[in-house]
């Protein structure tokens, strides 16, 4: 039993202390607990729209990522139940967009994908939307894939809170809902982003993707052919790209 | 009390917020029939706003387009009670133009919109944003000539204009009468904490739905640090077959906005908001109109009935068709000029809404109850209703019944009452609350209205024996599909998958396969989503599932599986390309 | 008669990749087929299916002839997998759906570099294309699901040897990749 000056939450049985302030996810992370998560990334503000963080606390669905941690919590995260919730889910990002691995520059770095593994699925189930986004290659370093978009707005948030810029947004309702770049041109060659931004590498799918660079790490030695996505200290690996992913 | 709706608001001449983006993009819409790439560069140097996030806000709303529509934009309304598609298909064949899309000459296009609130009074539609209601083949005949001889609206025959009020029965609210100004001299006798404790003690509750107390929320903001305090009134009354705002805006607007005021003097605001939604534009002259004569009377602007300190003005802000935005969170983003998706809670408004300041946002019906209470006390208004559920509840009957109309009744009146005073029988189905709200078969029709029973924002929509209900569930996920804000995956993907899959099965090619796949999607949705729209969208395939099997099993393919798309229809473009059409170039 | 369990393989709107991983099972298809007979497959050039137990398909679904042999297979196999990225979603020539039937035509036979006498071909010979390639779970019911461009060897043994010993068919994280 814990002090009762220690703030603690209970994660699938087990106690975790957390701080004022935290969120669920917050609290997990620093306990090396395993949320799924997509449209969540340390450092930037919570957003709660990819779902795939669902948890249940005192029996009540939340998403871990926006909910604030508070004593005497008791969470559901790794059961079969929310499991099979996050892979239907992540069967519906999937099905919504065209998510070609194979033929994707992504594969193997993909968190998408990644969390795909993580929950065994072995296919999209639902009827393929097969949208038909425009593709912008108008700027010389960054590649733009709307296909492959899945709206969790990190680019986003990274643009506007760590860049300092506020070259992407979202446009749209509903399933025409898509990612937009704040130019006059709507080009992403006519805004001020750079390869430097973490705009430009946060993207968790292969809709924003570094020219030139695809295959210099071959498929079979990437970030998730030789890591699971839920193994703790993961976030840095995902974002180093360019180098091989075991020579960190 | 009738409107006519034949004047349109004149730009500049009201005191309406003219900075607005979303009414500087109306504007815009008028001017050009669209939104030019070139008009929102310029508005975004002006405004000091990213273009990024007007595009946003151009694409998100219904009523704003990026591609000219015609010099008469025809919406018809696509509701169960309101609307009528046959008629609009019709009107397409005389005017030559197909659904969704601008004739070649620029003159007319003719589209399906969300429920716009006339369900008592329809078939209806808007033209330019203006109501006509009451649509005959012969009334259709006329639209369509003069569309053609290119008449301008304002000689446009005025009676189709009208909008009724349809009173049918009078409770404690629309009863009362309502001296303008009396609640105000009522509440400047006694002391914000004593004008709380009476309302909280009335037990008056929200009337969007939700239901939460409307003393409650006073007091929370009112305990809310902040640097300014907002009231909001929320009159975005997109639930389909609910139109009791319309007529508490229309006949007790004086009701509507001293509670407004009621509530700043509360909470210790100086501004509130009206944000009305677009289907009801033609209001806002007299709404104008109205919050003139109040500042007139000393009633709204600078010490308000010479009491010094007690300062509240009103601004109305108008939507431009999104149903999300009647969501408290998400109406707030839309009057910060964003598009309308719902926040993350908590934070709630209470504590962070408008401008990040401490906000009350109110339904209509709530602050013109407010008001009343304020004049009549706590006991008036309590001694009537049910036991979680005080007071009374304006209802908008409409559908299958003699006499649609306003209603309203105490809390805890049965849904058979309401069916025996409206003229309804031989009924096959009730959708309390609207399409969020709750289905219900003729085996449940002595339960009651009220919080501990059936929950309701006040639509009531009544199915006859002849009706489809499958195609009214279709319709309501339909709805729901195209309203959904696309934040978060399960309500954005999942209302399609909702959709496709009853259009499937409404159309006979479904399976006992889809209808388990009906099920489990419908409560992954309900469970899974961000906000009160995702929760609720699937409540009436769920409540039918459950409910009305039979509809669904009667048109079900007698096989295990059957394909997701028309396999012939997929070769047409190929045969069309190729010019082909012997045997092997079609697929059974 | 044989009591070996029937397989069929086809490849639709596939690059017989899958196919050519299934044969880099190597020496094992030896053992194998002491308990599989193939039925139609490239490897027998049987024409058409016979009542099978397993029915192996990789690609998705281009044209009308694609349709007509998944019905077949449907028909006639007890068990239907999809195998390879493309039998699930669509894979790479689903990268068309992105453009429209008549712009990949026009492309392909009467504006693309190198086009000499075009003409979209209209052959009655010629299966027409779909105006979209979908994955066959949108056509047929779909008992088990193969991913990889193509499957690892090692993954179809995996799913067969577990069917073959009347197990569920499951794959260890190792060898689950869509690439």
């Amino acid at each position: 039993m814990s002090e009762p000056t220690n703030k603690t939450i209970t994660i699938d049985g087990r106690e975790i202390p957390f701080e004022e302030g935290q969120t669920i996810m917050d609290a997990a992370l620093a306990a090396d607990i395993y949320i799924p998560h997509l449209c969540h990334r340390p450092g930037l503000s919570p957003h709660g729209s990819c779902k795939l963080c669902t948890v249940e606390v005192n029996g009540r669905s939340a998403s871990a990522c926006t909910l604030p941690a508070s004593s005497g919590q008791e969470i559901s995260n790794n059961t079969d139940a929310l499991n099979e919730v996050r892979k239907t889910i992540t069967q519906m990002l999937f099905v919504e967009g065209n998510h070609f691995c194979p033929s994707c520059e992504k594969t193997g770095n993909c968190t998408l994908q990644a969390v795909a593994y993580h929950l065994d699925m072995l296919d999209g189930h639902f009827p393929q939307f097969y949208p038909r986004r425009e593709v912008d290659a108008s700027h010389p370093g960054i590649m733009l894939d709307r296909d492959r978009c899945i709206l969790c707005e990190l680019c986003v948030r990274a643009s506007r809170e760590v860049d300092g810029k506020d070259v992407f947004a979202i446009t749209g309702r509903g399933t025409d809902a898509r990612l937009i770049v704040n130019s006059e041109s709507g080009k992403l060659v006519d805004t001020n982003i750079t390869t430097d931004d973490l705009a430009a590498h946060i993207c968790p799918v292969g809709a924003i993707l570094i020219k030139e660079e695809g295959y210099e790490v071959p498929i079979g030695r990437r970030t998730f052919d030789l890591h699971m996505v839920g193994e703790p200290g993961l976030e840095p690996v995902i974002l180093r790209k360019g180098q091989h992913s075991d020579e960190h | 009390m009738d409107t006519n709706n034949g004047s349109d608001t004149k730009p500049g001449s009201l005191t309406r917020q003219n900075d607005h983006l979303l009414h500087r993009l109306y504007d815009l819409q008028q001017q050009f029939h669209h939104i030019p790439q070139q008009s929102i560069i310029n508005l975004a140097t002006e405004l000091k706003l990213p273009i990024s996030q007007i595009e946003g806000v151009v694409d998100f709303y219904s009523f704003f387009h990026r591609s000219p529509r015609g010099r008469y934009d025809i919406l018809f309304s696509n509701c169960t009670s309101c609307g009528d598609l046959a008629m609009m298909q019709q009107l397409c064949e005389k005017l030559n133009v197909s659904p969704g899309n601008t004739r070649a000459d620029g003159s007319v296009s003719i589209d399906a919109t969300s429920c716009i609130g006339m369900c008592d009074q329809g078939p209806a539609l808007l033209v330019n944003g203006r109501t006509i209601t009451q649509l005959s083949a012969q009334r259709l005949e006329m639209i369509a000539s003069h569309v053609e001889a290119a008449t301008p609206l304002d000689q446009w025959p005025a009676e189709w204009f009208r909008v009724q009020d349809n009173v049918r029965k009078n409770g404690l609210l629309l009863g009362t009468a309502f001296d303008t100004g009396s609640a105000l001299s009522a509440a400047i006798n006694m002391e914000p904490e004593a004008l709380l404790a009476e309302i909280t003690k009335s037990g008056l509750r929200g009337r969007g739905g939700a239901g939460f107390g409307t003393g409650m929320k006073w007091k929370f903001c009112r305990e809310a640090k902040g640097d300014a305090h907002y009231v909001i009134c929320n009159a975005d009354e997109g639930e389909p077959g609910t139109f009791k705002d319309r007529i508490l805006l229309t006949s007790h607007a004086h009701a509507v906005f001293e509670g407004m005021t009621l509530c700043g003097y509360v909470i210790g605001a100086q501004k509130g908001y009206l944000y009305l939604r677009a289907e009801y534009r033609y209001l806002l002259p007299e709404l104008y109109a109205v919050l003139s004569r109040r500042q007139q009377a000393g009633l709204l602007g600078a010490g308000i009935l010479g009491q010094t300190g007690f300062d509240f003005d009103i601004d109305i802000i108008v939507g431009a068709g999104a149903y999300i935005c009647g969501e408290e969170s998400s109406l707030i983003e839309s009057m910060e000029q964003k598009r309308g998706i719902p926040r993350v809670r908590p934070p709630f408004p209470v504590t962070s809404g408008f401008l990040g300041q401490p906000t009350v946002v109110n339904n209509v019906e709530t602050l013109a109850a407010a008001a009343q209470i304020a004049i009549h006390g706590s006991e008036w208004f309590n001694t009537q209703g049910s036991d979680k559920s005080d007071g009374t509840k304006i209802l908008s009957v409409s559908g299958d019944c003699t006499t649609p109309g306003i209603y309203e009744y105490p809390f805890g009146v049965s849904i058979q009452k309401i069916l025996d005073d409206c003229g309804a029988e031989n009924v096959q189905a009730i959708q309390v609350g609207g399409p969020s709200g709750t289905l219900i078969g003729p085996d449940e029709f002595e339960r009651k209205l009220g919080f501990e029973d059936l929950a309701t924002g006040g639509s009531f929509m009544i199915f006859g024996a002849e009706r489809d209900l499958l195609a009214v569930i279709s319709n309501f996920a339909h709805f729901f599909a195209h309203e959904s804000c696309g934040f978060c995956t399960p309500c954005r993907v999942g209302t399609s998958l909702l959709k496709n899959g009853l259009d499937k099965i409404v159309s006979g090619h479904g399976t006992r396969y889809d209808m388990d796949e009906m099920y489990r999607m419908a409560t992954l949705v309900k469970r899974r989503s961000h906000c009160g729209l995702g929760q609720t969208a699937a409540n009436p395939v769920l409540d039918a599932l459950q409910r009305f099997p039979k509809l669904f099993e009667e048109r079900l393919l007698h096989s295990e599986y059957a394909p997701h798309f028309d396999l012939d229809a997929s070769l047409e473009e190929a045969r069309r390309i190729t010019h082909r059409d012997d045997a092997e170039a079609h697929l059974s | 008669m044989s009591t070996k369990i029937r397989v069929a393989t086809t490849s639709l709107a596939g690059c017989f990749g899958c196919h050519m991983s299934l044969l880099d099972i190597d020496e094992r298809i030896v053992e194998l087929l002491d308990h599989v007979e193939f039925n139609r497959s490239p490897i027998t050039d049987i024409k058409h299916c016979g009542p099978c137990d397993i029915g192996l398909i990789e690609g998705g679904l281009c044209n009308a002839d694609n349709v007509h042999v998944l019905k077949e297979f449907r028909e006639n196999c007890k068990i239907i997998i999809a195998v390879g990225a493309c039998a699930i979603n669509g894979g790479v020539p689903a990268m068309r759906n992105h453009f429209t039937l008549k712009e990949c035509l026009e492309e392909a036979y009467l504006d693309g570099i190198g086009v000499e006498n075009p003409m979209i071909p209209n052959d009655v010979e010629l299966p027409l294309l779909l105006s979209k390639v979908h994955p066959l779970h949108e056509v047929v019911h779909v008992d088990y699901y193969l991913p990889g461009c193509p499957p690892p060897a090692d993954a179809f043994m995996k799913v067969l040897t577990d069917l073959l010993e009347g197990k569920e068919p499951s794959l260890p994280k190792e060898i689950l990749h869509y690439d």
